[in-house]
């Protein structure tokens, strides 16, 4: 059973159990947040929870880990610019 | 062969090192470890003259923000991310206010610079502080350092060789020897190994009793950036954490330091233990400090912790660090001991470590900090 994630102005493909980083490498998507001072891309680093590399905005909530979050049935998640506050 | 050996690549080994350095002496610094990987990569970078009462620690705090900002002009301050942004202490009640103004009067008289704020006006100075607080008080000396980045610019500085990796065991008259089998040779060794300090003393056969106290700093999620920086202005801390740092009890105490960084994040220190180098952490610590952040801060509710980290504060039995030569083993120099202050007291004992061992005047007098004092 699959169903889809918003990820900015498309649709994501998602399956129960995966992380959003999960669901978001596997469409292609590579990055979903910008530095706080030079605005340089930055997605998944080590993908256990450690390094907050690949925080992301997360029905509106922002600095969530997308590597640890698991998909939910109509999440919306957006690119980060910066802190996200 | 060098002059001098230091042991330890802490700050204050840092400091030592290039004060000794700075009047022409060689110095090779040692550490089994990284550099600042003890308690100066485990703290906040806090320069406060503002926790401190009358007396000897705070003639030594006031003398070493002077050379702090000299420091700074050596380095460069944003190198070391030297903030000049002051403390605000506030308080809950009227009877908290009217003690803190009571400290602040004495401060005034040892050079301290207090300004009271008001309740009508703490909001003007920090915009997102908790509503209906006494009172507090401006001290605009204190400063923020990066700790880390402080000893590695300071090390820099004085041009000392550095081994980090290099275990010390034996110390002698003329040197010390590492794990591996090296000897580096000195006529002067110096003793800034931190909350191991009394190990380093043993190897040389002398007593110092330093021991450590445990204390936890929380991080929050990035609120701001170098251009605009988290909401928080200043260093603010209840007026409670005084008597937390002067405290002889054990058990956990808490109360909360809240600062912004340049890097976005905030701080939230400090809690005290004395349970050894117990490791681990203890979630009920960690809850006592958020909650006393937010009770200064109500929008922390709302913001994320990232990480925390843990760190041993080195603490002599009468809280006032050790500086200067050993009285039973000559040659031997001691500059440890400074509890949660090494980072604002570095410079300052640096430069007295360095006059002493030159026999020139010291920048203050260190009779209240003699090593001896516990023999």
């Amino acid at each position: 059973m699959t169903y889809s994630i918003k990820f900015d102005d498309r649709n994501v493909p998602a399956a129960p159990g995966q992380t959003v980083a999960g669901a978001l490498w596997a469409a292609g998507v590579r990055s979903w947040r910008m530095t706080r001072d030079r605005g340089a891309p930055r997605g998944l680093f080590c993908g256990i929870g450690v390094c907050f590399d690949c925080l992301v905005t997360i029905d509106g909530v922002p600095n969530q880990r997308a590597c640890v979050i698991p998909v939910r049935p109509g999440m919306t998640v957006n690119t980060q610019p910066g802190a996200g506050h | 062969m060098t002059d001098v050996v230091v042991v330890g690549a802490g700050i204050v080994g840092a400091a030592c090192a290039y004060y000794a350095a700075r009047a022409g002496l060689t110095v090779t610094v040692l550490d089994r470890g990284p550099i600042a990987g003890g308690t100066s990569g485990a703290g906040e970078g806090n320069l406060l003259v503002s926790d401190k009462a009358p007396g000897p620690e705070l003639g030594l705090m006031l003398e070493s923000l002077r050379l702090w900002r000299e420091l700074a002009g050596v380095v460069g301050p944003d190198a070391i991310e030297l903030e000049p942004k002051g403390g605000l202490v506030v308080a809950a009640t009227a009877a908290g206010l009217d003690h803190a103004l009571q400290l602040a009067d004495e401060q005034r008289e040892g050079g301290v610079e207090a300004i009271e704020v008001p309740a009508h006006r703490l909001c003007a100075r920090e915009p997102r502080l908790a509503e209906g607080l006494a009172g507090g008080i401006w001290y605009p000396q204190d400063l923020q350092v990066q700790p880390m980045l402080a000893t590695a610019y300071l090390l820099r500085a004085s041009k000392a060789t550095v081994h980090c990796g290099v275990d010390v065991v034996s110390v002698d008259r003329g040197g010390v020897r590492t794990r591996d089998g090296r000897r580096f040779r000195a006529d002067v060794i110096v003793n800034a190994a931190g909350v191991w300090a009394g190990d380093v003393a043993a190897l040389a056969g002398t007593r110092l009793p330093v021991a450590p106290r445990r204390g936890y700093v929380l991080v929050t999620e990035p609120l701001g950036n170098r251009r605009a920086p988290a909401p928080i202005r200043h260093k603010v801390y209840a007026a409670d954490y005084m008597s937390t740092v002067a405290s002889d009890d054990a058990a956990l105490q808490v109360s909360a330091v809240v600062e912004g960084t340049r890097a976005g994040t905030v701080l939230i220190g400090a809690s005290r233990e004395r349970v050894g180098f117990a490791a681990g952490f203890s979630v009920p610590a960690l809850r006592r400090l958020a909650a006393e952040a937010i009770r200064l801060f109500p929008f922390l509710a709302d913001t994320a912790v990232i990480r925390a980290y843990r760190g041993f504060r080195p603490y002599t039995p009468d809280h006032l660090p050790a500086i200067g030569p050993d009285p039973t083993r000559p040659g031997l120099y001691h500059a440890c001991g400074h509890e949660g202050a090494g980072v604002g007291l570095a410079p300052v004992t640096g430069a007295v470590i360095a006059a002493q061992i030159l026999g020139t005047p010291p920048p203050v007098d260190p009779a209240p900090f003699a090593a001896g004092r516990f023999a």
